[in-house]
């Protein structure tokens, strides 16, 4: 792999590097947002983002310039601008890490994007955990605030741009950008049906834009280098830029890695990942966070972008790399990864609030060897009634790890099956041990 | 209560939102740092704050998992149990726990400093095993810093072990 140069992650790579302000500017921080500011149509400014192919880190891989071209240019009231900061979906912790080292770049990014859809305010829906980024965010604020960066009338040119923390309280469904919303406005974080779409009706029924904290991180780039250099980045035309991946799990070097999204997770999981952290060999890896399909090691010279992993079968979604040694149980996994979504179903679907519920009952028979011959056709039928019929996409994406689990190993679903017939041959119905769920 | 402790706090979050109700998860946040969860008499207080009814508050409350509606210990041990942290030995971390503070999940100490919680996904699939007590997160955690982290707590109220601006 050829070595490369990072961008969003270069400032925090120089030695003593701590976020400050001055430290920002002196990398060349604010100079975007002055450019754009003294004199740059905001439609110019849509219109660069779209050129620069764009696209939404924070899962749906949604071209920015797009949604934000989406905004009514003509609406008389107020619009809004949501910096989603709830990195919560499992495997992924780039998000973090953009805020806590590096909070200004995040800042002119999301100042840049309020001027383009004509936002006045925009909140950063943090998610409630993130005690500490929240704190050096309000700090950074509250710096740029003072310089001038923010507030009334930035650099004299008449635009306000007032940007405010708002921190969530541990709802995993409240990083969909519906539910966000909801959130945000002081109710139970259930996803809203769409459409209407956020642009149109959005925060307080207002129009709109929620974009991910690593997508408004890439705007002051682009703004500063052009939509040609960040269009030949990666892979274009379709994905383009480079991605923050998140590798965690049986490697010798987890952590957050910048990449062209031409790479692949043979770069990423053994080239800067250090390989498998024993002798033990990959078995098993997740390309996107929880809500992706499983992969196997025959995938693991597929390309990091959008397309190339939709073609394998799964998708990059959050870029939450998770790596398995040969030895890890596979229904453990997709059990523990099942428990999370039970967990955090919102409960608003009856198939997702049900479903998740009974998957998580078969898959604890199953791993505690009480399953039943019948079982995979249940988990099965169970999954195609999930997938699809469901407000948001939190039901597609919570039956990813049982049925791409299902698909790759269910040999070993079968071989505990078996074991369980041979240990519960002769029991009678009722002496065998009933689950409930938790 | 809130009120006269907080009167600026309040008045700040409230010019933030146009819709009051948009200030109801910072102040529920708010009131679960002031008394360790949040009681009927603040959810009261809030719902007047914010012209909401105090089953509106409750509602809201009962949905997000941070918020407490029982008191709970002084340190709240959080242990993240999803997948990527299992991988790496999220199990062990419980036991240890267990052990060392002499409680099941979901239990608190008898002197009422530790409550121990086995939680979802905290955003920290790099670093683990961890877990969060109170605001702060304690990554790549092994059973010898467990005792450190817990003896600190116990002793001085602070732990220097506490993860600072992430570094990876």
């Amino acid at each position: 792999m050829k070595t490369f140069d990072p961008i969003l992650l270069k400032n925090m790579q120089q030695p003593g590097y701590t976020g400050s302000l001055a430290e920002y500017e002196r990398a060349g921080g604010y100079q975007a947002l002055k450019q754009v500011l003294a004199g740059v149509p905001p439609d110019d400014v849509i219109d660069l983002v779209k050129k620069s192919g764009l696209r939404g880190r924070g899962g749906a891989g949604f071209p920015t310039g797009v949604k934000w071209g989406f905004i009514p240019k003509d609406h008389p009231g107020p619009k809004y601008l949501c910096c989603n900061a709830d990195e919560s979906e499992p495997g992924t912790f780039k998000d973090r890490q953009l805020m806590e080292r590096d909070p200004h770049q995040v800042l002119e990014g999301i100042a840049i994007a309020c001027y383009a859809i004509g936002a006045q305010t925009a909140y950063i829906y943090i998610r409630g955990e993130f005690r500490l980024g929240a704190k050096i965010l309000e700090r950074a604020i509250a710096e740029a605030r003072e310089a001038g960066h923010v507030g009334a009338d930035v650099y004299g040119s008449g635009v306000t741009i007032q940007i405010y923390v708002h921190a969530g309280a541990g709802a995993y469904i409240c990083g969909e950008e519906t539910a966000l919303l909801e959130s945000l406005e002081g109710k139970r974080g259930k996803p809203r049906t769409k459409p209407p779409f956020p642009a149109t009706h959005g925060l307080y029924q207002k129009p709109t834009v929620v974009n991910n904290v690593e997508t408004l991180a890439n705007v002051p780039h682009i703004v500063k280098r052009g939509s040609d250099w960040f269009a030949s980045i990666g892979s274009p035309p379709k994905s383009t830029g480079t991605r923050i991946f998140c590798l965690s799990g049986h490697v010798c070097r987890p952590g957050n890695y910048e990449l062209p999204v031409n790479a692949t997770f043979r770069d990423l999981i053994y080239e800067l990942g250090g390989g498998m952290r024993s002798d033990k060999p990959l078995k098993a890896f997740i390309p996107g966070g929880a809500s992706a399909p499983f992969l196997t090691p025959d995938h693991v010279d597929v390309q990091l972008d959008f397309e190339s992993v939709a073609l394998a079968g799964s998708m990059s979604g959050s870029g939450g790399v998770t790596a398995m040694e040969e030895g890890t149980s596979m229904v453990w996994a997709a059990l523990r990864l099942m428990e999370f979504f039970y967990h955090e179903s919102c409960g608003k679907c009856t198939p997702c609030r049900e479903g998740s519920a009974w998957i998580v009952q078969i898959l604890q028979r199953i791993q505690n060897k009480q399953g039943r011959r019948e079982d995979l056709g249940t988990l099965t039928d169970v999954c195609g009634n999930i997938g699809g019929r469901t407000v948001c996409a939190f039901g597609d994406a919570e039956i990813a790890p049982v049925l791409s689990t299902l698909k790759y190993w269910r040999h070993e679903y079968e071989a505990l099956i078996e074991e369980a017939e041979t240990l519960n041959a002769g029991r009678k119905a009722k002496d065998i041990p009933v689950l409930s769920v938790s | 209560m809130l009120r006269a402790k907080y009167q600026n706090v309040i008045d700040d979050l409230l010019s933030r939102y146009p819709v009051k109700q948009s200030a109801l998860l910072p102040l529920l946040n708010l009131a679960q740092k002031e008394e360790g969860y949040v009681s009927q008499a603040a959810m009261k207080e809030i719902a007047g704050i914010l012209d909401l009814t105090p089953p509106q508050v409750f509602e809201t409350v009962t949905f997000y998992t941070m918020l407490s509606l029982k008191p709970i210990g002084k340190f709240h041990v959080q242990v993240c149990r999803s997948l990527m942290c299992a991988l790496v030995g999220a199990d062990n971390l419980l036991g240890w726990l267990q052990k060392h503070l002499g409680i099941g999940v979901g239990q608190t100490t008898q002197d009422k400093m530790f409550t121990l919680s086995a939680v979802e996904c905290l955003g920290s699939c790099g670093t683990g095993p961890m877990f969060q007590i109170n605001d702060d997160y304690y990554e790549r955690l092994t059973e010898e810093k467990v005792g450190r982290i817990l003896e600190d707590l116990r002793q001085t109220g602070d732990c220097a072990m506490k993860s600072g601006p992430f570094l990876l």
